[in-house]
């Protein structure tokens, strides 16, 4: 009884740590980003000028905002149809063979890779491609990010997905079989509707990755503080103005760093958000 | 082993085989590996009655399943299956017809109760349509799905719910609910797999008049774990054992006058 009263006491202590040092995470992200909302209010936000020079300071995240949710979106639809597709292979058409656990251990081992080496890949291969493609004359840009970003959440997507659909019960499957269904006619009535909320969910957690991701895109993305002209133009994402500018940041700056760590924060728990109550929604 | 003897064991083994006249079904001396090797069914014989309840019992494992699957060849969903024999559906051989075709002529009910989830009870019943892409008219939907639930006796006790999901359904009237689903089509043969194991004896006692009323016009496969079940409602019966049909008969007669030693124990609960 007694021991029982210490684990219990031990378990809500660790709790109430990882609690106090999330509030106190959030707490110094608001303090510290409030210089900038007092300089210019709720224009940081919207404001696309990010102008360091000193006299005319201006701040707007805006750039970033849109770079961010811009090469997020490009990257989710560059991923979709490919996560989808290799979920369906190894988690029902070819459930259980050799090839389908070979790709799935080699999803799993893109899932581990460190961003940076996806990022020097990116950079040293992708790049180039892009030049040679005629895209963009630097090879940097939205466009290289995305695509990058979409290698990055591809297993990532898979991997949730194929859980999900293997997850359907085989007596729905048999059910439909013994109907005369195809397999195909099977994948399309009974595994996509059953699975239809937690795939929903998984793209939306894999959005919620690339929302996040930084080394990589930092180095190709092309580091410039404006809303991308083009589709192949070049920009920055919340989270690589942050990674390329915070050492050399102090003041007003600084402040806008912090303010736009505090804009990715809600966003990507907004994301979070909005993918729980369509899980709920469905379920 | 002598000529004789020979000639005795033949004799013993056509006497095990009941003499159907016109069989629906013809099982020929089908055998069944799930890996190379071990068998899950053994050189079974059986001739199926039209429009009569025939019902395959055994204890676990003995490949009741199996054999009952093979019949509209749901067990080739699983890839390594190997198959040797004939099972015959009036003068077709099942194992070239197109599982599409086949599977709307033998329909199938399985041991839970498993409408799609997904889908609301007129959609149930209808699924086979759907899923195989056949369009119908209005109408024509809407009097299939009265003919298959009054069929299985559900029509007055969900027609007033017929857009409501089919899961909210008591555990019973779900499996009356697929029975529907199977009946849509029209087949002539349907095969259950211990369609009342997951229910309650009243839901069970519901179940076994269906299959009585609906013997008039399907012939039923009936696997049963439940050996007073296949007394109350079957016509023949096969004992089944490590893979091997051991004894096919009436039911009446196997029950009261079991011919295989094996047959006796298992009827009067020394095993299974
Ligand atoms: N999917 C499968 N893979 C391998 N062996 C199986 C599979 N299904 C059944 N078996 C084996 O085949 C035999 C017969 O099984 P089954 O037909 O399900 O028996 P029953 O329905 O009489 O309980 C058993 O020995 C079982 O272990
Ligand atoms: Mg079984």
């Amino acid at each position: 009884m007694k021991s029982d009263k210490v684990t219990k006491q031990i378990l809500f202590a660790a709790s109430l740590i990882i609690l106090l040092t999330a509030a106190g995470m959030v707490f110094s992200l608001i303090m510290g980003a409030i210089p900038v909302f007092k300089e210019f209010g709720l224009g940081f936000v919207f404001s696309n000028e990010w102008d360091p020079t000193e006299g005319r300071e201006n701040y707007g995240a805006l750039p970033f905002i849109a770079g961010t949710l811009i090469t997020s979106i490009l990257a989710i639809v560059i991923c979709l149809p490919m996560a989808f597709s290799t979920s369906l292979f190894i988690g029902e058409y070819f459930r259980k063979s050799a090839v389908a656990s070979v790709i799935s251990s080699m999803v799993d081992l893109l899932a581990g890779v460190p961003s940076i080496v996806y990022g020097l890949w990116g950079f040293y291969t992708l790049r180039p491609i892009i030049m040679e493609l005629g895209l963009s004359p630097q090879g940097y840009g939205v466009f290289t990010s995305g695509i990058i970003l979409a290698i990055m959440i591809i297993p990532y997507a898979t991997s949730l997905s194929n859980e999900i659909i293997s997850m359907v019960p085989n007596e729905l499957k048999e059910a439909a079989y013994s109907l005369g269904a195809t397999r195909m006619e099977v994948v399309f009535t009974v595994i996509l509707p059953n699975a239809r909320s937690g795939i929903v969910a998984s793209y939306i957690l894999a959005f919620g990755r690339a929302l996040g991701e930084t080394m990589a895109v930092t180095m190709l993305i092309g580091n410039s503080n404006v809303v991308p002209d083009s589709l192949f133009g070049t920009g920055n994402t919340m989270a690589s103005v942050i990674a390329n500018q915070f050492g050399e940041a102090d003041g007003l700056k600084l402040s806008a760093l912090i303010g736009i760590g505090l804009l990715l924060f809600i966003i990507t728990a907004l994301v979070n958000w909005i993918g729980k109550i369509i899980i709920k929604k469905f379920s | 082993m002598t000529t004789v003897a020979m000639a005795e064991k033949q004799v013993k083994m056509e006497e095990r085989i009941v003499d159907i006249k016109n069989p629906v079904l013809s099982i020929q001396d089908l055998s069944i590996a799930y890996n190379k090797d071990k068998y899950a069914v053994k050189h079974v014989n059986a001739d199926i009655k039209k429009n009569a309840i025939t019902a395959i019992m055994g204890p676990s494992g003995c490949g009741k399943s199996t054999l009952l699957r093979a019949i509209n060849r749901m067990h080739e969903l699983y890839p390594d299956i190997v198959t040797e024999g004939k099972i015959n559906l009036h003068d077709d051989d099942i194992l070239k017809m197109s599982t599409i075709k086949l599977r709307r002529k033998i329909g199938m009910v399985f041991q839970r109760p498993n409408p799609f989830p997904t889908m609301s009870i007129y959609d149930n019943v209808i699924a086979g349509y759907k899923l195989n892409g056949i369009k119908l008219k209005r109408a024509e939907r809407d009097e299939i799905v009265e003919r298959s639930l009054r069929n299985v006796a559900l029509w007055d006790e969900v027609k007033d719910s017929l857009m409501k999901k089919g899961t909210f359904l008591s555990g019973g009237q779900q499996q009356r609910l697929c029975i529907a689903r199977a009946l849509a089509f029209q087949p002539e043969v349907i095969l259950l797999d211990e369609p009342t194991s997951a229910l309650d004896p009243v839901a069970t006692a519901k179940v076994e008049d269906l299959l009585v009323e609906l013997k008039k016009d399907y012939t039923i496969v009936l696997v049963t774990h439940n050996m007073s079940q296949a007394a109350r409602i079957s016509d023949y019966s096969m004992f089944m054992y490590l893979g091997e049909l051991v004894e096919y008969d009436k039911t009446k007669v196997m029950f009261t006058n079991p011919r295989d030693s094996r047959t006796e124990g298992y009827l009067t609960g020394k095993f299974g």
